[in-house]
C-alpha cells in the first residue's frame, strides 16, 4: 500500500467523518442536546485532525484543532451549544469540508473566511474558558483513523562513540512557526522515553518534539545516559529519553496531546515544573531504540500501517479512558490499568457503533457494480428469449421445462432487483449538501432561512443522486432568493421572520418523489405573466390558466428577479433545471399559492438502467413508450376525431379536444398519417403542460425493459430516447415523448422545436 | 493475434476481402471484430438511407450499414446469406452488411497499388489502394474515411 492510497483511504474517511459532522451539528441544531451527539460530532473532527496531521495537511490541522477546541467546551459543559454557536460551528463544518476538498484535490480556501472562523472560534472557546490552564477536560476519546504511519523518515541519531557522551541543551525553535511566541504561561516539564515499538511503528521522536516544540519556548535535555558502548549496542533498541521543560499557555491535555499517537509506545510524563523538580532523576530504562527503519524503513512502515488501523482503535480508546481515570503520572499506571480499561472502551465502541446505526459496509469500486448490473441486464435478456423459444416449441406449456423457467424467471429477477439495490444509495448526501447551500445562500442575501429535511433515507439509484445535486442546488438557490421574502416583508406578512424551504423525498410508485417547498411569497403570476410578453414568450392577449403562468418559468431565457444577483437571476433558471430533470427521465411541475409559498416537484426514475414501459406497434416497428408519460390508453371512436384544419386532428376526450399525434407519421415510418380509428390512442402528459394522444397502431403489452444506449455506437435519434432488446432478441426503441409531442407542435414553440432536433 | 502481429512486424498486413455485387472490396482485418450472419435490423426513423437499422450484438445495440449504399451503389437486399462484418471505429462499433466474406489476404505494402484517378468524389475518399490477386481487382478502403466523426453517419 503505497501513501497515496493510504492517503485516499484517508480522504474518503473524510468524508464520512464530514457528513457525521454535519448531520451531528444539524441535529444539536434542533435542540438534541444527546452526550452521545456531542460525542459524535467531537471524534469526527477529532479523526480529521488526527489523521490530517499524519500527512502533514497543516491548515487542515490547524483548523480543525481550533474547532475541536471549542467543541470540546460544548462536550464538557462549558458552552452551551446555542443556536449562535451552532450558526458558528456549522460554517467551520462547512470551512473544514472545503480545507478536506482542497487538501486532496488541491486549490485554494476562502483564507479570510476560515480566519475570521478561527477567530470567532477561539472567541466562543474563550468566552466560557478558565483562563488558568488546569482545566481538566476529559481527553477525546481518540476514536483513531486507520490513518497511516507518517512516512517515517527516521533522523538518524549522530553517530557517536559511548563514552563522554554529555546531555546537551537543544533548542528546537528553528522550526517554530508558532502563531504566538508564548512566553507567558505555566511551566511545565515532560519526560519522553520512546520504547522500540515506538520508533518501529514509524514514529519519530524528532517530529514529536517539534510539535511539541510549537506549542510554546521549550528547552530540550537529550539523554544518553542509557547508550551502551558501541559493540554492546542493539541497533533496534531505543536508548534516548528527553527531558523538555517548556513554558506554554496551553493545558496538560495539549502537551499529551501531541504525543497522541505515540503515548502507548513510549513512557511520557507531564508535570508542572514546580512539582517536577523532586522528580528528577528518574532512574533510566534502558529503552528499544529501533534503528533498522533507517535502513529499510518503507517495509516497515508498510507493516506498521497495517498494523496500526487494526490495533490502533481499541488501544487509543483503551489509553483515553485509563487516562480520563488517572489524573497524575499515568504512564507507568497504563499497562495496568489496560485490562480494565479495554472493557470500558468495548463499551465505548459498542456504544457508538449502535450510534452510528449502520451494519457493516464493504467498499466497491463502482466499475465491478457496474460490470455486474450489465451482465444481469443480459441475464435477464437472455431468460427471456429462452423462455420465449420455450413456449414458441412447446404449446402444452405444462412441459418440466416450462415449470424450470418460471422459477428462473423469478429468480432472474430478483437478482436484479437484488443487484439494482446495490447502487441504491439514500438521498442523505445530497440533501445535506443542500443544507450548506441554503445556509451560505442565506447569509449572502441576510435572510433568515431554515431548511428542514424529510426522508432522507429513501434510496436511489447513484446515478441518479450524482445527476439531481445540482439542478436541485439551483432551485434551492432560486428558493432562498426569489422564493423566500426578507425578514422584513414576512413579518409585515404576519409570518414567522425566520423563513423554511422544505425538502422532501419519497417513494411514490416506482419513481423517487422530490418536494421542494417554501413558505415564501409564491409566484407573482402578475409579474411573471408580464415578462413572458415581454420576452415574447406568449402572446399579449394569451389566456392562461394559473398552472400554465406558474409553469412559463421553465421556459428558456426566464428570470423574474428584479435585479441580477450573483446567486440566481442570471436568465438561465429553471429551464436548465427543467431540462436536466428531464434528461433524467423526470418530470417536474410548480405548485403556488401567492402569499403562501410555491412548491416544486420532482418526480424521478429510481435508476436510469431499467424502465417500465408499454410496448406497442406503429407501421409494423415494436416501440416502447415509458409507461410514465402515458396517462390513460383509449380506443378512439370514429365519432370523436375531428379534422382540426389542413392536417390536424383532435380527439375529444370527455368533452375536452386534445391534439392527435400520429407515432408513426413523427417518426416517419410511414408516409401518409394512420386511420385513428383502426389504433389505439395513448394519452401523455408533455412536459409543458397539457395532454396529446400519441396514436399507435396496437399494445403489445407491458414490461420492465433495459435500457441501452444507442449513442454508444450510432448517435441520437430524434424523438428516441433510448433502446431496449426485447424477449425475442431484437432490438425496439424507446419513445422520447416529449420530443415528439414537442415535434407535433410544429412551430409554435420555436426553443423546444429546436431542442427537439438537437436532442 | 500473435501470427498477425508477427506479419505487422514483417511489414505485411492482413486483410478481410468480401464482395458487394460484383465488386471485391477489402479492410484491414485489425478493425475487424468479428463476423456474424445477417439478422432482421430494427429501422431508425430519420437515419440516412444506408443505415439500415439497429441489431442486438450480445446486449449491445450495434447499427448496421449497408455498405453497398454507402459506398453509392445500389440498396443491398439482404437475404440469409449476407453477413455483417462488425467492425470497430474508433469508439464505435458498426456491423457493415456486404453480401459474402471472400478471402483472408496477406499482404506487403508493394502488393497495393495507387487508385487511378477517377471523377467520383467517392472512390476518391474510401479507395486507399488496389490490389491484384489471381487476376482479381480487390479494392482496399478505409473504414475511418467511411464513417468520419463528423459526419455521424448521420451527415
Amino acid at each position: 500500500m503505497d501513501m497515496n492510497e493510504i492517503k485516499e483511504i484517508f480522504f474518503q474517511e473524510c468524508e464520512e467523518q464530514l457528513a457525521e459532522l454535519e448531520s451531528g451539528l444539524l441535529k444539536l441544531n434542533d435542540g438534541d442536546r444527546d452526550p452521545e451527539t456531542v460525542n459524535a460530532v467531537f471524534r469526527a473532527v477529532h479523526s480529521i485532525k488526527g489523521g490530517a496531521g499524519a500527512f502533514g495537511l497543516d491548515d487542515l490541522v490547524s483548523f480543525a484543532h481550533v474547532f475541536e477546541t471549542t467543541l470540546d467546551c460544548v462536550r464538557s459543559n462549558k458552552l452551551e451549544p446555542t443556536q449562535d454557536v451552532l450558526k458558528v460551528m456549522l460554517k467551520s463544518a462547512d470551512v473544514l469540508a472545503d480545507l478536506v476538498t482542497a487538501s486532496r484535490d488541491g486549490g485554494g480556501v476562502d483564507e479570510s473566511r476560515s480566519r475570521s472562523l478561527v477567530k470567532e472560534l477561539e472567541a466562543l472557546a474563550h468566552g466560557e474558558l478558565p483562563s488558568s490552564s488546569g482545566h481538566d477536560a476529559p481527553k477525546p476519546a481518540a476514536k483513531a483513523a486507520p490513518a497511516a504511519a507518517p512516512a517515517a523518515k527516521v533522523e538518524p541519531p549522530k553517530p557517536s562513540d559511548d563514552s563522554g557522551f554529555q546531555p546537551i541543551p537543544f533548542s528546537f525553535d528553528g522550526f517554530g512557526e508558532e502563531d504566538e511566541p508564548a512566553v507567558e504561561g505555566s511551566l511545565y516539564e515532560v519526560i519522553f522515553k520512546p520504547r522500540r515499538e515506538l520508533y518501529s511503528k514509524g514514529n519519530e521522536a524528532a517530529l514529536l518534539l517539534r510539535d511539541l516544540s510549537r506549542l510554546g519556548e521549550m528547552s530540550i535535555n537529550c539523554d544518553t545516559d542509557a547508550l551502551p558502548a558501541l559493540d554492546k549496542m542493539d541497533p533496534e533498541a531505543s536508548y534516548f529519553s528527553w527531558k523538555i521543560s517548556i513554558r506554554t499557555t496551553r493545558s496538560e491535555d495539549d502537551i499529551r496531546a501531541v504525543f497522541e499517537f505515540a503515548e502507548w509506545d513510549c513512557d511520557l510524563e507531564v508535570k508542572f515544573a514546580e512539582e517536577a523538580s523532586s522528580n528528577d532523576e528518574l532512574p533510566m530504562v534502558p529503552v528499544p531504540f529501533d534503528l533498522s527503519i533507517l535502513d529499510d524503513s518503507s517495509s516497515v512502515e508498510e507493516e506498521t500501517a497495517n498494523e496500526r488501523g487494526a490495533s490502533e482503535e481499541t488501544v487509543a480508546a483503551a489509553l483515553s479512558a485509563a487516562e480520563t481515570a488517572s489524573n497524575v503520572s499515568r504512564a507507568a499506571r497504563v499497562a495496568e490499568k489496560k485490562e480494565s480499561a479495554a472493557a470500558t472502551a468495548a463499551a465505548q465502541n459498542n456504544a457508538a457503533a449502535a450510534a452510528a446505526g449502520a451494519g457493516q459496509t464493504i467498499r466497491v469500486d463502482l466499475d465491478r457494480v457496474d460490470r455486474l448490473i450489465n451482465l444481469v441486464g443480459e441475464l435477464v435478456i437472455n431468460q427471456a428469449m429462452l423462455s420465449q423459444s420455450v413456449v414458441e416449441n412447446d404449446a402444452t406449456g405444462t412441459s418440466a421445462v416450462n415449470m424450470g423457467l418460471e422459477e428462473l424467471q423469478q429468480l432472474t429477477r430478483e437478482i436484479q432487483d437484488s443487484v439494482m439495490a446495490i447502487r441504491a444509495q439514500p438521498v442523505k448526501p445530497v440533501f445535506q449538501r443542500m443544507s450548506r447551500i441554503v445556509r451560505e445562500v442565506a447569509d449572502m442575501v441576510g435572510k433568515s432561512i431554515r431548511l428542514v429535511t424529510e426522508g432522507e433515507n429513501t434510496e436511489v439509484d447513484k446515478t441518479v443522486i450524482d445527476k439531481i445535486a445540482e439542478p436541485l442546488t439551483h432551485m434551492i438557490r432560486n428558493a432562498v432568493d426569489h422564493g423566500i421574502e426578507t425578514p422584513e416583508k414576512r413579518e409585515a406578512a404576519g409570518k414567522d421572520p425566520e423563513g423554511t424551504i422544505k425538502l422532501t423525498a419519497k417513494h411514490r410508485s416506482g419513481r423517487i418523489l422530490i418536494e421542494l417547498a417554501d413558505d415564501g411569497a409564491g409566484i407573482n403570476r402578475e409579474r411573471v405573466r408580464q415578462k413572458a410578453i415581454d420576452n415574447d414568450i406568449i402572446a399579449a392577449d394569451a389566456n392562461l390558466s394559473d398552472d400554465e403562468i406558474d409553469n412559463l418559468i421553465f421556459m428558456a431565457g426566464f428570470s423574474t428577479a428584479d435585479k441580477i444577483s450573483d446567486i440566481s437571476g442570471r436568465g438561465v433558471g429553471m429551464d436548465v433545471v427543467k431540462r436536466s430533470i428531464q434528461a433524467l427521465g423526470g418530470r417536474i411541475s410548480i405548485s403556488s399559492r401567492p402569499g403562501y409559498g410555491s412548491t416544486f416537484t420532482m418526480s424521478l426514475p429510481l435508476t436510469l438502467a431499467v424502465l417500465d414501459g408499454m410496448v406497442v406497434t406503429v407501421a409494423g416497428q415494436t416501440l416502447v413508450v415509458p409507461l410514465t408519460a402515458i396517462v390513460e390508453t383509449l380506443q378512439p371512436e370514429a365519432s370523436a376525431i375531428h379534422s382540426f384544419g389542413a392536417n390536424q386532428r383532435l380527439i375529444s376526450i370527455r368533452n375536452s379536444f386534445c391534439p392527435l399525434v400520429d407515432v408513426g407519421r413523427v417518426l416517419n415510418y410511414r408516409a401518409t398519417q394512420a386511420n385513428p380509428v383502426e389504433g389505439v390512442a395513448l394519452l401523455v402528459e408533455s412536459e409543458g403542460g397539457g395532454q396529446r394522444a400519441l396514436m399507435v397502431d396496437a399494445i403489445q403489452g407491458q414490461r420492465q425493459v433495459v435500457i441501452k444506449s444507442l449513442e454508444a455506437n450510432y448517435t441520437h435519434v430524434p424523438g428516441i430516447a433510448a433502446a431496449t432488446i426485447l424477449g425475442d432478441g431484437r432490438v425496439a426503441l424507446i419513445l422520447d415523448v416529449d420530443a415528439v409531442v414537442a415535434a407535433s407542435r410544429g412551430q409554435s414553440m420555436k426553443p423546444e422545436m429546436s431542442l427537439a432536433a438537437t436532442g | 493475434m500473435s501470427y498477425a502481429v508477427k506479419n505487422l512486424v514483417q511489414g505485411s498486413k492482413e486483410l478481410i476481402a468480401f464482395r458487394i455485387s460484383d465488386q471485391e472490396f477489402c479492410v484491414n482485418i485489425m478493425s475487424v471484430r468479428e463476423i456474424r450472419g445477417w439478422t432482421q435490423a430494427t429501422p431508425l426513423p430519420h437515419a440516412p438511407a444506408y443505415v439500415m437499422g439497429v441489431i442486438n450484438l450480445r446486449g449491445a445495440v450495434l447499427p448496421i450499414v449497408d455498405l453497398s449504399a454507402r459506398l453509392g451503389m445500389k440498396d443491398a437486399e439482404p437475404t440469409a446469406r449476407h453477413v455483417i462484418i462488425v467492425a470497430q471505429m474508433k469508439t464505435k462499433v458498426v456491423g457493415l452488411l456486404v453480401e459474402a466474406v471472400s478471402d483472408i489476404l496477406t499482404i506487403t505494402d508493394e502488393n497495393i497499388q495507387p487508385v487511378p484517378e477517377v471523377s467520383s468524389d467517392l472512390e476518391r475518399q474510401y479507395a486507399r489502394g488496389i490490389l491484384a490477386i489471381d487476376k482479381r481487382m480487390i479494392c482496399m478502403i478505409e473504414l475511418d474515411a467511411l464513417f468520419p466523426d463528423t459526419e455521424s453517419e448521420v451527415a
